[in-house]
């Protein structure tokens, strides 16, 4: 396992603007890159800032292989310093960390960090084409569902973490979802719907899936001073920490196990924070089983406790901890890399904007990443001005 | 004569068989053929041309034996493609290494974590080589 996130200074850089583009679903002909430039002017807007004040380009995405390139001719831009760095849904986080490095180091004093998918309307075989595995291909694993589930299934015959508990992580996203008016999903959801879907790969249905959605969004990052006379309360970097363990499934060391369990530690250093201090959580749902590792590793149960700690509403409105209030990558919209998605919650929360599902003196909110199957695991804290 | 730049090139190139080609000579002769870093003493799969953490070229191959345990296992339904459900598992071999596969012979919903399961070589498809399997220990041995 590899790490990163030294020489980053707590609170020296804040988001300053985020916005959603169109999201799940978008009309024909959409391109990745018409969702980045939609939602890079309306986080400018947010922030108060305008396109000529970017000098810093940071982007991902699953259909294009040069995103920053893309979203640069697209608008114009010309920057001092951009980055595409491809790791899956938590490239936003370690995005974010570059960044902070480059804003710190005067690289660039405007960064926009932005994502774009049409995965929808283009179907997912055709934006995420699987790559070839001499030594997994032949077994027609369904990825990257299956690898999750066989997660699933170690967690299951390891520390007794039953269907029910791991039903509870959709149920409980879905209740969020119905509280956010963006979200995709809108009718009630039960263990027992969660369990009777449509079987993927056990112990998945597809109820314990990340949704297929188009959409694609913008953050703004700028200096702490910068940041002060902005339109928007500044939500500052805390801290950040990442580790990629594996590639393949089949080299991850203990499948109970994430790279949380470093970049969370990682994060809560650089933070000078602990689990107990953070207010509202956003942990990349992909799968059911996804919370339930990343509330272990991330230090908020031991290990093995997560099914049943996130039983009996433990994580849905109302319940003692607000995980993905958005609704998730469940409930809300999975536009193929959420982690930006997750950022944009995250930063709603910090200033108060939330509307029906606003977490009650957000101050700190942590943001995971996770990307490939349980391959990159990036972790983010956030905090309002009264926390830095 | 215009040379041949190609024979030139690769009489010239250190590597004679990838490591993914070997293991699959190897599945050819119905063997399961792992690594073996000498520096380390540790067993490396998938085959590589140099040794995870060490950097050593001092990999040997070796045949397992085909004996190992369930380390994770799902049923896969695919109702798009029609085809019954069947499974995938991550194999643990006795000689300390883990491979994707995926075990035969009984129902996937009735493979569980800790089974212990020998390789069987499936003879392989239109699209790929033969490749390992795995069966259970008891009443496994067609």
């Amino acid at each position: 396992m590899s790490a990163q996130t030294q020489g980053l200074k707590r609170g020296s850089v804040a988001i300053v603007g985020a916005a959603e583009a169109d999201l799940g679903q978008v009309v024909p002909e959409t391109t990745p890159v018409d969702l980045m430039a939609q939602a890079t002017l309306r986080a400018l807007d947010d922030a108060g800032l305008k396109l000529s004040d970017v000098d810093g380009v940071f982007a991902a995405a699953s259909q294009l292989s040069m995103a920053s390139v893309d979203i640069c001719e697209y608008l114009g831009l010309q920057p001092k310093y951009q980055d595409s760095t491809r790791i899956g849904g938590s490239a936003f986080m370690s995005l974010l960390s570059h960044a902070h490095m480059a804003l710190q180091s005067g690289l660039c004093s405007v960064a926009m960090i932005t994502y774009g998918s049409t995965q929808r309307i283009m179907t997912r075989a055709a934006a995420s084409p699987r790559e070839y595995n001499q030594y997994e291909s032949p077994y027609r694993m369904r990825s990257p569902v299956g690898a999750y589930a066989l997660a699933a299934s170690r967690h299951m015959a390891q520390y007794g973490t039953t269907r029910d508990q791991i039903a509870e992580v959709a149920v409980s996203a879905r209740k969020w979802a119905l509280l956010n008016p963006r979200a995709w999903e809108k009718d009630p959801l039960t263990i027992e719907d969660v369990k009777n879907a449509r079987p993927v790969s056990t112990p998945f249905t597809v109820r314990d899936c990340c949704l297929v959605n188009d959409g694609g969004g913008a953050i703004i990052v700028t200096t702490a001073e910068r940041a002060k006379s902005l339109k928007k309360p500044p939500v500052y970097v805390l801290g950040s920490g990442e580790c990629m363990s594996h590639r393949n499934i089949t080299s991850m060391a203990d499948l109970t196990v994430t790279g949380a369990a470093v970049s969370g530690p990682q994060a809560f250093k650089a933070a000078g924070l602990k689990p107990a201090d953070v207010d509202v959580l956003g942990l990349y749902d992909a799968f059911t089983i996804n919370p339930i590792l990343f509330l272990e590793d991330l230090g908020f149960c031991p290990k093995g406790e997560g099914g049943r700690f996130v039983e009996g509403g433990r994580i849905a409105p109302g319940g003692a901890l607000a995980v993905n209030t958005s609704g998730g990558g469940l409930s809300y919209c999975h536009p193929g890399m959420y982690g930006l998605m997750i950022l944009i919650e995250q930063v709603r929360q910090v200033r108060g904007e939330a509307g029906k599902r606003q977490v009650k003196d957000c101050e700190i909110a942590l943001a995971h990443g996770n990307g490939g199957v349980l391959s990159t695991q990036c972790t983010a804290l956030l905090g309002s001005a009264a926390t830095v | 004569m215009a040379t041949d730049t190609t024979a030139v090139a690769m009489a010239m190139n250190e590597m004679k068989i990838s490591p993914a080609a070997a293991y699959i000579e190897y599945c050819k002769k119905g063997q399961l053929a792992y690594q073996f870093c000498t520096d380390d003493n540790t067993a490396v799969f998938y085959p590589r041309v140099v040794a995870p953490k060490t950097g050593s070229r001092n990999l040997e191959w070796r045949v397992s034996k085909g004996l190992g345990t369930v380390y994770a296992t799902t049923t896969t339904t695919d109702v798009k493609r029609g085809n019954p459900d069947y499974n995938v598992a991550l194999i643990e071999l006795e000689e300390g290494f883990r491979m994707m596969s995926r075990v035969e012979d009984i129902p996937s919903t009735e493979v569980k974590v800790g089974m212990k399961v020998k390789m069987r070589m499936h003879p392989g498809d239109d699209k790929n080589p033969p490749y390992p399997v795995f069966v259970p220990v008891e009443g496994g041995s067609k």
